[in-house]
């Protein structure tokens, strides 16, 4: 066993109990911290596999900000088990099923041939000089450009229709613009001096 | 014109720029520092500090048990107890302060009609026990029989500002 | 000499793992030294600032001050609140420094004097610097404090935020030069003009913009609501004593470095000379050695971030977002273009 193949093996150990650890945990926060894990070690396999632009993007994207957001919210989440447990007799053979069809239309996919090392092609070692981001950004911005511009543009409009569909304005609510506080005057805006006769 | 300067204004940090320049320059100041146990900051005749009972150059104490002091406190850190001596004079037979109620703000030195109880510039000193923090009138008597020179003077040099 | 260079080779063929580990021991004990010597440049500073003199009575001028500091929270003790979550608790404080430390994998401190040289340099920066938040939100949670909880929401949002303004930021950078990695982000600023070379003219609003935010994503004031001593007693690390907190301290203090390096080596041309191809100061200044320059950058921005913390109150939190979202995210968005643009035409003196 090469080295490579033993440090594949770790890793590969560490998502898979990690995965594992996600769906078991009580304790929400517990399984976003394992998915942080899982997500660490994938981008460790991505590495091994020189594709070290994804592995950096995968840590900085789904680690350095989704899951913080993620584990914002489910920090503040009060879940009570008992209740979430109480339909769980109930609902078994619907999850049964929905179960067994996830692992179905899994081995249609995976099963049937359509993966596998032997259909593609033996991927070539890069040197070290090799740079796959430069790589993936020729190929980004030339090839796949409408997709990835087109791509793009939705999620902006998802960002802004999930702002819009969110966002009221309560009218009790008293707002502050900075820029105007900046911009007072001590003479003017905040104090007047008034002139008064001396009276008796 | 006046928003586009305001714009200009706040894009170039002028303000946190003027901020920065102040606390620049007084890291090149003079620091104030007292370098406390070398060096030390000059006390006002007025400073009070540890509480003591003066005498009268014959030895005799001053205090007549008027308890106008006790009285007075305001942190209730005075106890006086009193009793007529074998010459008949009135004298207390116990005077207690207690340092930790005491809050040092010398009405019991003001109200003092014989400049018996003062308080003294001495201000370095610990207890090492809880009960030591209690000032009878034997240890009060023997600060004020320390420090009788700097009281005389100092009671002196306040005299016409009372 | 000659046998410490064989060995050294030798290492480097057979076993070069621990030549690895004696490189990063190289890089991290003087790192940690620096850490050790900016919590004291920051006492006096400060103190001098505020026209006192700081720690003076640790050994001459207090120079042994943060020893005394580091062997006084070793030998305190570790109190693990009841109720607290033990394991994260405890690995909180390392998930602050590791990634802290864990960016000078990358870093070049002179022409090819880098650990490890990879291409893909900057993302690595941007990603690790990003990591480092789970050391707050965890210490909050595992805590089992209301205050720690506040902070660790308070530092979460607001690192979450102030990384993509600093994450443009670099876009603008790595536009400018070219190339991720920073060894190459250093040379393109390379140029006769000297520090008139360095991207911190080109990209000025972006160079501010990095460094304020990096201000904001160390946590320190004016932008340490995190902490909020006022308001939240110490957030995070309220229920952290002894060993556990100085680690927060050292990680707090390495991220303040890095950032500041981090800006030297982006902005202020890393290891070159300031006045490199100058008529009389170039020559004069060639014999200095490139780490010296790289060092003196890195102690004047983080000079910076003293004087900074001496001078502004504490931001309102609401204020905070708003200035990382609504005027550095669309100042930072125009001047990207702005760069794209001045590299296709090439403009003079930069870009050409």
């Amino acid at each position: 066993m090469t080295f490579e193949l033993f440090v594949f093996y770790v890793f590969s150990a560490i998502l898979v109990f990690a995965a594992a650890m996600v769906i078991t945990r009580r304790n929400p926060v517990h399984s976003t911290l394992f998915l942080v894990l899982a997500f660490f070690t994938s981008a460790a396999i991505w590495l091994l596999a020189e594709a070290e632009f994804l592995a950096i993007v995968l840590v900085l994207v789904y680690v350095g900000a989704v899951m913080v957001l993620f584990l914002f919210v489910v920090m503040m989440l009060d879940i009570d088990i008992a209740t979430l447990r109480a339909g769980f007799v109930r609902n078994l053979p619907l999850a049964i099923l929905i179960a067994l069809a996830m692992a179905v239309e899994i081995f249609l996919v995976i099963g049937s041939g359509g993966f596998g090392g032997e259909r593609y092609a033996e991927v070539m070692a890069h040197t070290a000089e090799y740079d796959n981001t430069a790589a993936l950004g020729s190929v980004l911005y030339t090839e796949y450009m409408y997709p990835f511009e087109i791509a793009a543009v939705i999620l902006l409009v998802a960002i802004i229709a999930a702002i819009g569909l969110t966002m009221r304005r309560r009218p009790e609510t008293k707002y502050q613009d900075p820029s105007r506080q900046v911009r007072v005057k001590k003479g003017a805006d905040r104090i007047s001096v008034l002139k008064m006769d001396v009276e008796d | 014109m006046k928003v586009l300067r305001d714009y200009v204004k706040s894009l170039f940090l002028l303000e946190l720029m003027r901020g920065l320049g102040l606390t620049g320059r007084y890291l090149f100041k003079k620091k104030f520092t007292v370098q406390y146990p070398e060096e030390r900051a000059p006390i006002s005749p007025r400073f009070r500090g540890l509480h003591a009972q003066r005498r009268y150059a014959s030895g005799e104490e001053r205090c007549i048990a008027c308890k106008l002091c006790e009285a007075t406190c305001p942190a209730l850190a005075i106890t006086i107890e009193a009793k007529p001596r074998e010459d008949g004079s009135r004298r207390t037979t116990r005077y207690d302060i207690d340092l930790f109620k005491c809050i040092f703000c010398g009405y019991c030195q003001e109200s003092c009609p014989v400049d018996a109880i003062v308080e003294t510039r001495h201000y370095e000193y610990h207890f090492e026990n809880r009960e030591d923090a209690i000032m009878t009138k034997e240890k009060l008597l023997a600060v004020g029989d320390k420090y009788e020179a700097q009281l005389a003077a100092d009671i002196a040099a306040q005299a016409r500002y009372r | 000499m000659e046998a410490l260079m064989n060995l050294w080779e030798w290492l480097g063929e057979n076993l070069i793992v621990i030549q690895i580990l004696i490189k990063i021991v190289v890089i991290v004990a003087p790192l940690m030294l620096c850490v050790a010597y900016f919590t004291y440049a920051e006492r006096k500073i400060i103190g001098y600032m505020q026209v006192r003199i700081g720690p003076n009575r640790v050994g001459p001028k207090g120079w042994l001050q943060p020893i005394a500091d580091a062997v006084k929270l070793m030998f305190k003790e570790i109190t693990i609140p009841t109720g607290a979550n033990k394991l994260l608790f405890l690995i909180a404080p390392m998930l602050t420094l590791g990634p802290a430390l864990a960016a000078w994998a990358v870093f070049p401190f002179d022409e090819g004097l880098v650990l490890s040289d990879i291409n893909a340099g900057l993302l690595y920066l941007i990603a690790l610097t990003s990591v480092g938040v789970y050391g707050v939100i965890i210490a909050g949670w595992a805590s089992n404090s209301k205050y720690a909880f506040l902070g660790a929401m308070r530092s979460a949002a607001q690192i979450v935020s102030y990384e993509i303004a600093m994450g443009f930021a670099l876009v603008g950078v790595l536009v400018a030069a070219g190339s991720l990695n920073l060894g190459e982000i250093v040379r393109a600023q390379q140029g006769d003009g000297g520090l008139f070379n360095w991207f911190w003219l080109p990209l000025f609003p972006l160079f501010l913009i990095y460094f304020i935010s990096g201000v904001a994503e160390t946590n320190r004031a004016p932008f340490d609501v995190a902490e909020g001593e006022s308001e939240i007693v110490a957030g995070f690390h309220v229920e952290y004593s002894g060993m556990p907190f100085a680690v927060f301290f050292l990680g707090e203090y390495a991220n303040m470095i890095l950032i500041s390096a981090l800006t030297s080596l982006l902005f202020l041309g890393g290891w070159l000379s300031p006045f490199h191809g100058w008529p009389l100061l170039g020559p004069l200044f060639e014999w200095v050695p490139g780490f010296f320059w790289l060092f003196f950058k890195a102690a004047a921005v983080g000079f910076f971030f003293l004087w900074l913390r001496a001078t502004f109150p504490r931001y309102r939190y609401d204020q905070i977002m708003r200035l990382g979202w609504k005027v550095f995210i669309p100042i930072t968005i125009v001047w990207i273009a702005v760069v794209g643009l001045a590299v296709v035409f090439e403009m003079p003196w930069w870009f050409d």
